[in-house]
C-alpha cells in the first residue's frame, strides 16, 4: 500500500505545532498501524530527520499508553487500541491523519505524547479499597453475588488510555471515573469507602480541568474496551447519594 | 590473573545463601520474620528506599512499604505506573488454597515448582513462596480485585500448566491487569497518603554505590533530558525481565535489562542468564516489520489440537484442503500420554523441529515457514458454537484482529515465542543481591523459577516478594541505620552522573549510518538462532563473535539523532540496546558452559534417546553467578563464575517424563 500520512509535529510543549505531510511506501495491510509507523521512522532516521515520537508499550491492547487521533476517530476506525489497529483497516491511496489526544488535561509533551498524570491523580484522590497488606481476611470469608462479580470485573477492564476523554467534544473524564467508581462500588469490599470515594474522586476529576458529562455518548462509542455508558449513571446515582 | 576456561571466563569462590534459617523448611519462614530485626515506627518515618519498576512486584513492595511508614520513591519508565508490563499477564495466579479440596497443600505447591524448575531452583525460596501464596490471594480479594466466582459467590479454579490440582486464581483472561490494578491503586492510596512519591517517565541508568552499599540512583527524566540523582538508605530493582535481548517477545517495547545490567556492572551477581522461557503458543512473526510477538492463552491446547502437514509440499495449501491421513498431528504421535498438554519446552522445540524439517506453514520469513497448526475444528463439533466462545472467544477476536483470520473457519497458526526470563540478578533468601542495600524482586532476580518456570507461577511470585517477602527481610537491613546522608557532590554519586552523561554523549556523537532498530534487530537473530529453543557448542561459540563483532559496530556506526535535553526515543532505546549487546554475550557464555539440558536450557548435546533435555546432577546441579569484572562500549573481560551448589534435602531429584 501507499498512503499519505499528515502527522501533528511539535517539539515541546511551548513550541509550534504543525501537520507535516510524509508518503509512505511498501505497507503490507498485515502491518500493525504501529509498525507502520516505525517502518517510517527508520526511514526517517535514515534521513537524517528526527523519528516522529508516539507512545507504546505493550502493543497488545492491555497497558494503555498507546493514543492516537486517527482521522479525527481516537484509537481509529476500529473499536481497538491503536496497537491493535491493523493497515488492513485502511486502503492504498488513503490520506491518514494523525494527531495527539487533544484535552486541557492532557497536556502535550511532544508530538503526539500527552501527559495523563491527570488520571493518576484521580485514583489517587479514592480510587482504591483501604486495606494495608496484611490485614486482609480469608477470602473466600467475602462472598460476592455472581453478576455484581461480573459487572465489577467488567468496570474494572478499563486500561486508562484516555480515548474517552479525547473523544468526547467536553474532555470530560466520566467514563474512566465511572469505570472505577463502578468496579469499587459493586463489590461488598468498596460499600465502606464508596460515598466518600465518589465526592472526592469527582472533585478532583474537576480540578484536572476534565469537562462535565452531556450524556453524548462518543466516549463509549470510543472505548476500546467496551466500557458502557451506564458506569456513568451509575457515578451520577452514587454522587446524588452521597450528596444527601 | 585467574586461569581462563575456554578463553571466555575464569572460575571464582563458590557463594552461598547465609540468610535463610535453619530448621525444619515450613519454619523456616515464620523463624526469618521473628529473627529479622525490626524498624520501630518513629524510625521508619525517617529511613528512605527507592523502588526501581512499578510491575506486580514493584508496585506492590511501594505500597507494603509505603504503609509501613517508610519513605518511598518509586520510578517507572512508563507515563503511569499501571502500565508495568504485569499487565499483560492472561492466564492466571497460584495459590495453595486447596478450596476444591483436591489434595493441594502448600508442599505440593513447593514440590510442582521446584520439580517444574527442573530441580534448579533453592529449596528455601520455593518453599516459603508456597507458603505465602495463599495471603496474596486473600490481600487482592481485599482490595477488590474483580477475580472470577462461581455462581455460589466463591472464588473459581482452574487448573493450569499441566498440574493435577486447580489452584488457579483467575480474572477471565486478564489475571495479570486485574492483579496489576489492584497493586497500584494500594500504590496510589500511598502516593496520596504521602509515603510514596513516584516518578514517571523516569529511567534509572546508574546505580550509586557508597562505601559498598547501594545509596541511591542516576536516572533520567524522559521528558526533559535532565539527569537526576536520588539517594536513599536502600534501593529495590523490580525492573522486570530481559527477554528483550531477543527483539521479538512477548514483553512490551519498553522492557530491558538497563537497571539490572547496570548492577551487574557494579558489583551485583548475575544469576543463570542463560534460563529463559519460549511460549509455545504466540502468534507467528508476519514480516520484517514485526515489533513484538503476541501470546495466545496456554489454555487453548486444552481443545486445539497441533498439527503440520505430513508432506512439505502441502505447506502452502489451505489447510482445510488437506485430509486427515495427510496431517501429522505430531505432540499426539510422539506423546501420547500428554499429547498437545506436553510442557511449554516441549511443545515449543517439537514446533520448532517440524518447522526445521521444512513442514512449517503461514508466510515465508526468511528461509522457513514458521508456523503450526492449532486446529478448533474437532472440538467445534464437539461443543457449540456459543460454548467455545465462551471459552475461548475473545482470544479468537484478537487473534483475527491481529491476522485477519478467524480460527472458526481456519485453523490457528502458532509458534514459539520468548516469554519470561527465570535468570536474573543473584539474591539471597533475603532478596537482597551480592550489593549490600541492594535487592531484586519479581522477574529481575533469578530466584523460585529454577531453568524453568511453570505457568501461574510468575504472578505469584511478583507479589509474594513484594507484599510479604521484601517488607519482612528489608527492615532487617534498615535497622542497621540511621544511615549517613549522602551528599549530591559525594565523588561516589559524581562519578555515578558523569558515567551517565559520558555514555549519553558517546551515544549522541557517533552519528553513524545505522539505526538503533537494526542492531537490535540483528542481536535478536543472533541471540533466536544460537541461544533460543536449541543450544549448540558451535552455534554459541558463533553467536560470541557475532555479538562481540556487533557491538564493536554499534559504537562505531548507531545513528541516534536529536539531543539529550529533550524526550528523545532513540537515545532511550540506544541505551537500552547497548546493554543488551553486553548481557547477550553473558547469555551466550552462561549457556555454552552448562553442557547439561535443563527445563528452558536445551542442549543438542545432552539429550535422551527420545530427545528429551538430560540433565546433568552431579555436575550441574548448582546456581551459575556471574561476576562482572570490566570493559566498557568495547571488549568485555572474561567474567568470573561463581557456584551455588543447590541441595536438595527434601525433594528427591528426578528425570523429567513426559512420554
Ligand atoms: S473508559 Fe475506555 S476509553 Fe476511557 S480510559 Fe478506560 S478504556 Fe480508555
Ligand atoms: S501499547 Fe499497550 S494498549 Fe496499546
Amino acid at each position: 500500500m501507499k498512503l499519505t500520512l499528515k502527522i501533528w509535529r511539535q517539539a515541546g510543549p511551548d513550541a509550534a505545532g504543525q501537520l507535516v505531510t510524509y508518503p509512505v511506501e511498501g505497507i503490507s495491510e498485515d502491518m500493525s498501524f504501529l509498525e507502520m509507523l516505525d517502518v517510517l521512522n527508520e526511514e526517517l532516521i535514515g534521513k537524517g530527520e528526527e523519528p516522529v515520537a508516539f507512545d507504546s508499550d505493550c502493543r497488545e491492547g492491555i497497558c494503555g499508553m498507546c493514543s492516537l487521533m486517527i482521522n479525527g476517530q481516537a484509537h481509529g476506525p476500529e473499536v481497538t487500541t491503536t496497537c491493535q489497529l491493523h493497515m488492513r483497516s485502511f486502503s492504498d491511496g488513503d490520506v491518514i491523519t494523525i494527531e495527539p489526544w487533544r484535552a486541557e488535561a492532557f497536556p502535550l509533551v511532544r508530538d503526539l505524547i500527552v501527559d495523563r498524570s491527570a488520571f493518576d491523580r484521580v485514583i489517587q484522590a479514592g480510587g482504591y479499597i483501604s486495606v494495608n497488606t496484611g490485614a486482609a481476611v480469608e477470602a473466600n470469608n467475602i462472598q460476592v453475588q455472581k453478576h455484581k462479580a461480573d459487572r465489577a470485573f467488567d468496570a474494572a477492564t478499563c486500561i486508562g488510555c484516555g480515548a474517552c476523554v479525547a473523544a468526547c467534544p467536553n474532555a470530560s473524564g466520566m467514563l474512566f471515573l465511572g469505570a472505577k467508581i463502578t468496579h469499587l462500588g459493586e463489590l461488598p469490599q468498596g460499600q465502606a469507602e464508596r460515598d466518600s470515594r465518589v465526592v472526592k474522586m469527582l472533585n478532583q476529576h474537576d480540578a484536572e480541568d476534565f469537562g462535565g458529562c452531556q450524556n453524548l455518548g462518543e466516549c463509549a462509542a470510543a472505548c476500546p474496551k467496551g466500557i458502557p455508558l451506564d458506569v456513568i449513571n451509575q457515578l451520577n446515582r452514587d454522587f446524588m447519594k452521597a450528596k444527601r | 590473573m585467574p586461569e581462563l576456561i575456554d578463553n571466555l571466563y575464569s572460575l571464582g569462590e563458590p557463594i552461598q545463601d547465609t540468610k535463610a534459617p535453619g530448621g525444619p523448611i515450613d519454619q523456616k519462614w515464620t523463624t526469618a520474620k521473628f529473627e529479622n530485626k525490626l524498624v520501630n515506627p518513629a524510625n521508619r518515618r525517617k529511613l528512605s528506599i527507592i523502588i526501581v519498576g512499578t510491575g506486580l512486584a514493584g508496585a506492590s513492595a511501594a505500597a507494603t512499604l509505603g504503609e509501613a511508614g517508610y519513605h518511598v520513591k518509586s520510578f517507572c519508565y512508563q507515563d503511569s505506573p499501571r502500565r508495568a508490563h504485569s499487565i499483560a499477564a492472561q492466564g492466571g495466579i497460584n495459590a495453595a488454597k486447596n478450596y476444591n479440596d483436591d489434595g493441594d497443600s502448600t508442599y505440593r505447591l513447593f514440590y510442582d515448582t521446584v520439580k517444574g524448575g527442573d530441580y534448579r531452583s533453592r529449596e528455601d525460596n520455593v518453599y516459603r513462596l508456597a507458603e505465602v501464596s495463599t495471603n496474596i490471594i486473600d490481600q487482592c480479594v481485599a482490595q477488590g480485585v474483580p477475580f472470577a466466582r462461581d455462581y455460589g459467590g466463591l472464588l473459581d479454579n482452574r487448573s493450569f500448566g499441566g498440574v493435577q490440582v486447580a489452584r488457579t486464581f483467575y480474572a477471565a483472561g486478564q489475571t495479570g491487569q486485574q492483579l496489576l490494578i489492584g497493586a497500584y491503586q494500594a500504590m496510589e492510596r500511598q502516593v496520596a497518603a504521602g509515603t510514596v512519591t513516584q516518578f514517571t517517565r523516569h529511567e534509572m541508568l546508574e546505580v550509586i554505590i557508597v562505601g559498598g552499599v547501594a545509596r541511591g540512583i542516576v536516572a533520567r527524566d524522559m521528558v526533559t533530558g535532565e539527569i537526576e540523582t536520588h539517594t536513599a538508605d536502600a534501593v529495590v530493582l523490580a525492573s522486570g525481565g530481559y527477554g528483550n535481548v531477543f527483539y521479538l517477545s512477548t514483553n512490551a517495547m519498553g522492557c530491558n535489562v538497563t537497571a539490572s545490567w547496570r548492577a551487574h556492572r557494579k558489583g551485583a551477581l548475575f544469576g543463570n542468564p542463560c534460563y529463559t522461557q519460549i511460549h509455545p503458543t504466540c502468534i507467528p512473526v508476519a514480516g520484517d516489520y514485526q515489533s513484538k510477538l503476541t501470546l495466545m492463552s496456554e489454555s487453548l491446547r486444552n481443545d486445539g489440537r497441533i498439527w503440520v502437514p505430513k508432506k512439505r509440499e502441502d505447506c502452502e495449501k489451505d489447510p482445510r484442503d488437506i485430509p486427515e491421513e495427510d496431517r501429522d498431528y505430531y505432540l499426539e504421535r510422539i506423546y501420547p500420554a500428554f499429547g498437545n498438554l506436553v510442557p511449554r519446552d516441549i511443545a515449543s522445540r517439537q514446533a520448532k523441529n517440524m518447522c526445521d524439517e521444512g513442514r512449517g506453514v503461514g508466510p515465508q520469513v526468511g528461509d522457513f515457514r514458521r508456523g503450526v497448526y492449532l486446529d478448533f475444528a474437532d472440538a467445534l463439533s464437539r461443543m457449540s458454537r456459543h460454548e467455545i466462545d465462551a471459552k475461548y472467544g475473545n482470544l479468537f477476536d484478537m487473534y483475527e484482529r491481529i491476522t485477519g483470520e478467524d480460527p472458526r473457519v481456519v485453523p490457528m497458526r502458532i509458534y514459539p515465542a520468548v516469554h519470561y526470563t527465570m535468570g536474573g540478578l543473584w539474591v539471597d533468601y533475603d532478596l537482597q543481591t551480592t550489593i549490600p542495600g541492594l535487592y531484586a524482586v519479581g522477574e529481575s532476580n533469578f530466584s523460585d523459577h529454577g531453568a524453568n518456570r511453570l505457568g501461574a507461577s510468575s504472578l505469584m511470585q511478583c507479589l509474594a516478594d513484594g507484599y510479604f517477602v521484601l517488607p519482612n527481610t528489608i527492615r532487617n537491613y534498615l535497622a542497621g541505620g540511621p544511615f549517613e546522608p549522602v551528599a549530591d557532590d559525594a565523588p561516589e554519586v559524581q562519578e555515578a552522573v558523569a558515567s551517565v552523561t559520558s555514555r549519553i554523549d558517546a551515544l549522541l556523537t557517533v552519528n553513524g549510518e545505522r539505526t538503533v532498530d537494526s542492531f537490535h534487530k540483528e542481536l535478536g537473530h543472533i541471540m533466536w538462532e544460537y541461544c533460543g529453543m536449541e543450544r549448540t557448542d558451535a552455534g554459541l561459540r558463533k553467536a560470541i563473535d557475532l555479538i562481540r563483532s556487533l557491538r564493536e559496530e554499534f559504537w562505531r556506526n548507531v545513528r541516534v539523532l536529536g539531543s539529550a535535553e529533550t524526550l528523545n526515543q532513540s537515545l532511550e532505546k540506544a541505551g537500552r540496546v547497548a546493554d543488551f549487546l553486553e548481557l547477550g554475550e553473558l547469555m551466550c557464555i552462561d549457556a555454552l558452559h552448562r553442557t547439561e539440558s535443563c527445563g528452558g536450557h536445551f542442549r543438542a548435546e545432552s539429550q535422551t534417546e527420545d530427545g528429551e533435555a538430560l540433565r546433568d546432577d552431579e555436575k550441574f546441579a548448582y546456581v551459575a553467578a556471574w561476576e562482572f569484572t570490566g570493559g566498557d562500549r568495547g571488549p568485555l573481560e572474561p567474567p568470573v563464575l561463581h557456584k551455588e551448589d543447590l541441595v536438595y534435602k527434601f525433594i528427591e531429584l528426578k528425570q523429567r517424563s513426559y512420554k
